[in-house]
């Protein structure tokens, strides 16, 4: 059989593409990058080291930067207060002029948090390869591209080559089939992912998610599936592009036009994993059976369903498994059997690449709308970018979140990790729609449950872990 | 950078799995734009209490970068968020080598790239490094990557590395000059590249 005539899976289709030397003897493929997003976190260094060899960035043109971690989310009209913060942003703004990359700066109408901005530009497009220093640079998965975070180092080799010498991953196919019940979400499907699999489960391989449940999902769902894979140990997750993926992307200013767009198409219809491809390793999920979930530890695949209790640690066989629960449970200040809806929380943080654009918005809305938050809760909502930010100003939504007693804040990465001013105080309860509650994640000492975005609204109505399903029962009695 | 063939230290035993790279550094951390300097900031929230292994004898490193360790970590390390300075801060204190299971994919790929020594030994060989090191606290653990073995006292464990980066790290090789002998191939690879693919400038 030739190479052209084996079967492949999508992965295996946009890596062949992407070749530029074939590896021998053990060495790498050499990888061609279409698209390198860059944010000022994990870039000086980078540039600091073309500088001292006297390289310059190879290819520009391929290269967008913006400013996201470190950004305040309110007053962003001032100088950033922290001084290293500013130096960090300044030092960002200098790189960019001196080698000549396009940077959307805060106050800019295309800054947000990286994974958004590439998206809404149609910047991200299947089969494409994207690299980002930044772990969550999987979201861009969900158009059908191979897109995986990168370290510093890998950043640097990117400016001056435009290519990364990469050993082939194993594929793992994630197979949900079914239909999802009302009040459970694409959040809810990646976190019973990682439950299962656990957070070394995906290590070496790039995710494909397939079935119905996945092929019915919008873009913005599918991106919060394969944001996620990281916490599943995989560096890249995938969703086979389709109608879906084309209905998202025409029109948006960097989307293909005319006959550029048909020839594209073409080839996008032939990156499905073809019927007789072989996965490395294959997982399956019951869509019907899911239900709303959430974290109770301090790493993503400790959780459960919220109608569930928090696990008692001796349930667990592996030594590690318990000892790790054990140490969760002390810094979450959690006791096993507690049931977890009865879990009060501190604060409600709706934002992040896993959860912040204009549908994940629209969800919250729709539950807070003419209802107060609870006494007690802070509740911030931050949108992914600027333009998700007037769109739903556009939509009222601002004002629903006003009314609601919430924060209405500028786009940036906030309160995930607590970088700008947006953090949790020590002992602080969160029920966030972020990604990781590892350890002081959202501020020293500060509690997080990683929640849908329907969850986090209900849970900042009652200011107690809830699915909006506890909310209609209140409604009707 | 220098070529590492065989590294040695006391060995710190970190008997817990999952350490992901934020609790390796805090996100507070990552605002400096040096790549050097982050001794400091490593396991910063383990190390506020008096009892974790760095604030213990023999461990404690009194002057980071003058005296070499070697991490005997649990399944699962460096897992989480890609940031390269988990890889920087552990090199700033003196640690050459991390022993584990399990790696994060990503913190492994920045390993490589810096000349920290990512070893994968098999979970009951750590287990056993554990022991040793529970009754002789102090011992030196040397890591070869000659042999792929990791010696501790008068035992001896193999490790996995991949064959690509024990050859870059024994040679000292910088990647980016290396990819850059194929920059013809690069070239040409760009010629043919479709017209529908991306392009950031001009902005539209």
């Amino acid at each position: 059989m030739t190479e052209a005539a084996r079967p492949r899976t999508l992965a295996e289709k946009v890596w062949d593409d992407h070749l530029v030397v074939k590896g021998e003897n053990g060495s790498p493929d050499l990888i061609y990058i279409d698209l390198h997003l860059v944010h000022e976190v994990t870039s000086p260094q980078a540039f600091d080291g073309l500088r001292m060899a006297g390289r310059p960035v190879r290819r520009p043109d391929l290269t967008i930067a913006t400013e996201d971690h470190n950004t305040p989310t309110l007053l962003i009209d001032r100088p950033i207060a922290d001084p290293i913060s500013r130096t960090q942003i300044e030092t960002l703004r200098t790189n960019a002029q001196e080698f000549g990359i396009r940077l959307h700066s805060l106050g800019d109408i295309e800054q947000g948090i990286v994974h958004v901005v590439g998206p809404q530009l149609g910047l991200t497009m299947p089969g494409i390869t994207v690299v980002c220093g930044d772990s969550h640079t999987s979201t861009h998965g969900a158009f059908g591209a191979m897109a995986f975070g990168i370290g510093t180092s890998e950043v640097e080799h990117v400016l001056a080559t435009q290519t990364l010498p990469l050993k082939p991953f194993k594929t793992m196919a994630i197979t949900v089939e079914g239909t999802l019940k009302p009040g459970v979400t694409a959040k809810d499907i990646i976190l019973a992912v990682i439950a299962k699999i656990g957070t070394g489960g995906g290590q070496g391989y790039v995710l494909e998610y397939r079935g119905s449940a996945i092929r019915s999902l919008s873009m913005e769902g599918r991106m919060t599936i394969c944001n996620m894979s990281i916490e599943a140990g995989a560096r890249a997750g995938m969703v086979a592009p389709d109608q879906t993926t084309y209905d998202y992307l025409k029109g948006r200013p960097h989307a293909p036009q005319g006959a550029e767009w048909d020839a594209a198409v073409a080839y996008w219809n032939t990156l499905a994993t073809d019927d007789d491809a072989v996965f490395d390793a294959e997982v399956f999920l019951d869509a019907d059976e899911l239900e709303p979930f959430v974290t109770w530890g301090t790493n993503p695949g400790q959780g459960v369903s919220l109608n569930d209790s928090v696990p008692d640690p001796a349930a667990f066989d592996d030594p590690n498994d318990r000892a790790a629960a054990e140490r969760a449970l002390e810094y979450m200040d959690l006791t096993a059997g507690t049931p977890m809806k009865e879990i009060p929380v501190d604060a409600v943080f709706m934002g992040s690449c896993t959860n912040s654009r204009i549908e994940d918005l629209r969800a919250f809305a729709e539950i807070i709308k003419g209802r107060k938050k609870a006494d007690n809760v802070r509740v911030m909502v931050v949108p992914g970018s600027a333009r998700v930010r007037i769109e739903a100003e556009a939509e009222g939504i601002d004002k629903i979140v006003e009314e609601f007693g919430a924060e209405w804040r500028f786009a940036g990465c906030s309160m995930c990790l607590g970088m700008n001013p947006d953090q949790l105080a020590p002992g602080e309860r969160c029920a966030s729609t972020s990604n990781r509650n590892f350890e002081g994640r959202q501020g020293k000492g500060g509690r997080t449950h990683l929640v849908s975005p329907v969850v986090a609204a209900a849970t900042a109505i009652r200011g107690t872990l809830s699915s909006p399903a506890d909310l209609s029962v209140e409604v009707s009695a | 950078m220098e070529p590492i063939s065989t590294v040695a230290g006391i060995g710190v035993p970190l008997q817990r799995s999952n350490v992901d790279t934020d609790q390796i550094i805090p996100a507070q951390f990552l605002k400096r734009v040096t790549k050097t300097g982050f001794d400091d900031a490593l396991f910063y929230g383990w190390r506020q209490d008096p009892d974790f292994v760095l604030n213990r004898e023999p461990y404690r490193v009194e002057q980071p970068g003058t005296e070499t360790r070697i991490l005997i970590a649990g399944p699962d390390f460096g897992t989480g968020s890609s940031r390269e300075h988990a890889v920087w801060a552990l090199r700033d204190y003196g640690f050459a080598a991390v022993l584990s299971s399990r790696f994060g994919d990503i913190f492994r790929g920045n390993s490589g790239k810096q000349g920290l020594l990512a070893a994968q030994l098999s979970e009951k060989d750590i287990e056993t490094i554990w022991l040793i090191v529970d009754e002789h606290p102090g011992i030196a653990v040397s890591v070869d990557l000659v042999a792929k073995t990791v010696t501790v006292g008068t035992a001896s464990f193999p490790f996995e590395i991949d064959d690509y980066t024990r050859w870059r790290l024994l040679e000292g090789l910088d990647d980016i000059g290396l990819t850059l002998r194929d920059e013809n191939h690069i070239t040409e690879f760009e010629s043919r590249r479709e017209s529908w693919r991306p392009t950031t400038l001009p902005a539209r």
